[in-house]
């Protein structure tokens, strides 16, 4: 029922991931100043200015490249390179003497180094928590579920990154926290569905594997939607009523957890009864 | 055990709980350790800057801290943390600063004072200094800083104030001049005072710098975020309020799905609440936003493995066996199942716990600690409740069959 059908799921899962590699060979990602270096201040006015108000304003100051983006409650978003102290100072004199009381909300300045570390730092981190994860599976089930249940963890990745890619989300460090915590649900989805395969193929001398695996994601079916439908919940409520800055955050993981309850029985188990066919 | 004692045990573990939480909620999130993320402040990375020839060492750090410690006490602030990274950074973080950036100003500053002659030979430097205060002179209406030197440093003043009578004396502060007074008379006593147009706060922000010292070396602002308190707050009452919300309807949705057993999952999950809570006060972990999500993920974790033992023991009852051997033997096999998937997540969380920084390592903390509570309460609290449970009553269709 499932297995036989998992080309239809390849399918569905290259329409998912291609267009996200290719945005990324084209588009990159929108990098924020955690990662690309670089100031962001973010500023409550007492009364409603609009942008251009904003960035003339600034331009007094020489910072005409600044980018404005003005959020709810008269409170404005100005992105610009790295900013030293006077600068920082010189841009708030510049709003404060041509729109009066100005509330200084949160101010950010990243140097392009740290940005660097950061993300080599996750990305080893990320790698070498997949290679223990691998030899751990390998250990308590085989090696043939740790292939196929790290293969689902790239491709939930690769789906996340793919859609920040297209829609240009900005990418700050928590997304590097979304990452994480989508790849751990993805891993506890899928083993506990190569849990129930396990237990099915005890004492099975010369097992039909497509029913096999048919059967044993037919008995966690119930369980993984229940899961992901409760983890879904609590999500939307972080969504809807957390506020702003996390917002995207919150997007990473719930595109993260429906994907990997998608992939832990369409993808996960397909591409492990793949592997123990040629093998 | 027979009925009655089943049911009073299990109104004696709900009340409890119950009291637990009502008693306990508030001071735990009181007692919560709040990153800057959500209860604003100001973390600031500092990077030294080496000097041909001159070598950054621990001892130049260490001596950095020192200095950096007296600055930032000075601020009259609350929490502060300072802690060198890697072998030439500093990092300083303050909780709660209303005026984050004029901490930065003070914190960055080497603070090299020197007093030199119009050639601009250098006669005295600040590391002669025993003392800076700022003062007020009511009738210029001026903040000034009085000076006390040491037995050398005032020997020194002595010699350069009487070389230079009717000349001026130039006062430089990391190879500014900030103020040049004219020498009226030579001064022995080791009192110099300086003065500028200072205002109060200026004057005060000055004193704290002399006091402390230079720096050992010149610092380079690496990274710098300050979160105002009012949006620090926003986004923490924001969250969770949010995260409240999310958990009651994951409570319902548990409660209306599996009926008793979903009861029994409802109330483990307030245990685990607490557990994660009282550990993360005990081992002073620190909940930012990304220790949110984690907390988020091992609640999903939790409800999983409470979702995974009932659906075991649905599938035990409907292949015929009676209540009490179907929750035997859906723990039995649920043991295994919970056993590997919180431990592969565990492997992964020790890595991020051990070679991640900042973000990620605030996220791999608090998730390790759901990890490791999920698998007590689930297997022990939850199988205890059901076994309770399945003395009181034997039907069936409470338990969703």
């Amino acid at each position: 029922m499932i297995i036989e059908r998992r080309k239809i799921f390849y399918i569905i899962s290259l329409i998912l991931i291609v267009p996200g590699i290719i945005s990324l060979f084209i588009n990159g990602l929108n990098l924020g100043i955690d990662f690309r270096g670089g100031s962001i201040v973010n500023v409550r006015m007492a009364a409603e200015v609009s942008a251009p108000e904003v960035r003339e304003a600034l331009a007094t100051v020489g910072l005409e490249q600044a980018e404005v983006q003005k959020s709810a409650d008269n409170t404005y978003f100005i992105r610009t390179s790295e900013l030293d102290q006077e600068q920082t100072k010189a841009l708030l004199n510049a709003l404060k003497n041509r729109f009066g009381e100005v509330e200084l909300m949160s101010a950010e300045s990243v140097g392009a180094t740290i940005g660097r570390e950061l993300s080599r730092n996750a990305l080893l981190a990320l790698g070498l928590g997949l290679v223990l994860m691998l030899i751990y599976i390998s250990f308590r089930f085989e090696w043939t579920f740790g292939v196929a249940a790290v293969a689902a963890l790239v491709h939930n990745v690769l789906v996340v990154v793919g859609a920040f890619s297209i829609f240009q989300w900005e990418i700050n460090t928590p997304f590097i926290a979304s990452i994480l915590t989508v790849v751990g649900f993805t891993i506890n989805d899928t083993i506990v569905v190569f849990d129930r395969v396990r237990e099915n193929l005890r004492g099975t001398k010369r097992p039909d594997y497509l029913a096999l695996l048919n059967k044993s994601i037919l008995q966690v079916l119930n369980r993984s939607i229940n899961t992901v439908l409760t983890a879904v919940i609590t999500l939307l409520a972080l969504l809807i009523l957390g506020g702003a800055t996390i917002k995207f955050f919150v997007v990473a993981m719930l595109i993260g957890f429906v994907v990997g309850a998608y992939t832990s029985i369409c993808i996960a188990s397909p591409l492990w009864y793949e592997i123990k066919k040629a093998a | 055990m027979n009925r009655t004692l089943s049911i009073i045990i299990s109104a004696v573990i709900v009340i409890t709980l119950g009291l637990l939480v009502f008693f306990l909620y508030k001071p735990l999130i009181n007692h919560l350790d709040l990153g800057l993320d959500l209860k604003g402040g100001l973390r600031v990375v500092l990077q030294a800057q080496e000097k041909p020839g001159e070598p950054i060492t621990d001892d130049t750090i260490q001596k950095a801290l020192g200095i950096l410690r007296d600055r930032v006490d000075s601020l009259g602030v609350r929490e502060t943390s300072l802690y060198p990274q890697g072998n030439d950074r500093v990092v300083i973080e303050i909780a709660g600063e209303d005026d984050p950036e004029a901490a930065v100003d003070i914190l960055k500053n080497v603070a090299q004072l020197e007093f030199q002659d119009e050639q601009g030979n250098v006669l005295v430097s600040g590391k002669n200094l025993t003392d800076a205060q700022a003062r007020f002179n009511p009738n210029t209406q001026e903040a000034y800083v009085e000076l006390k030197f040491d037995k050398e440093g005032a020997d020194l003043f002595a010699q350069a104030t009487t070389a230079n009578v009717g000349k001026p004396l130039v006062i430089v502060l990391d190879g500014k001049p900030i103020s040049s007074p004219i020498v009226r008379q030579p001064i022995t006593d080791g009192n110099a005072v300086i003065e500028g147009s200072f205002d109060t706060k200026e004057a005060q922000d000055l004193a704290v710098l002399l006091r402390s010292g230079a720096l050992p070396v010149s610092f380079n602002v690496l990274e710098k975020r300050s979160i105002g308190p009012s949006l620090g707050a926003d986004s923490l009452e924001k969250s969770l309020r949010a995260g409240v919300i999310g958990i009651l309807a994951v409570l319902l949705f548990m409660l209306g799905y599996y009926r008793l057993p979903g009861l029994i999952a409802d109330i483990s999950i307030v245990l685990y609440g607490l557990l994660v809570m009282g550990s993360m006060v005990l081992l002073d972990a620190v909940l930012t936003l990304p220790g949110i999500a984690a907390f988020v993920l091992s609640i999903g974790m939790a409800v999983d493995a409470n979702i995974i033992i009932y659906e075991r023991i649905k599938e035990e009852i409907r292949w015929g066996k009676t209540l009490q051997a179907a929750i035997d033997a859906g723990f039995k096999r649920a043991f295994w199942t919970i056993f590997d998937a919180n431990l592969t997540t565990l492997v992964a969380a020790l890595v991020l716990m051990y070679f991640g920084t900042g973000t990620v390592k605030g996220f791999a903390i608090i998730l390790s600690i759901g990890l490791v509570i999920n698998m007590f309460t689930a297997l022990t609290f939850t199988r205890y409740l059901l076994g309770l449970a399945s003395n009181v009553t034997k039907n069936t269709r409470l338990y969703g069959v």
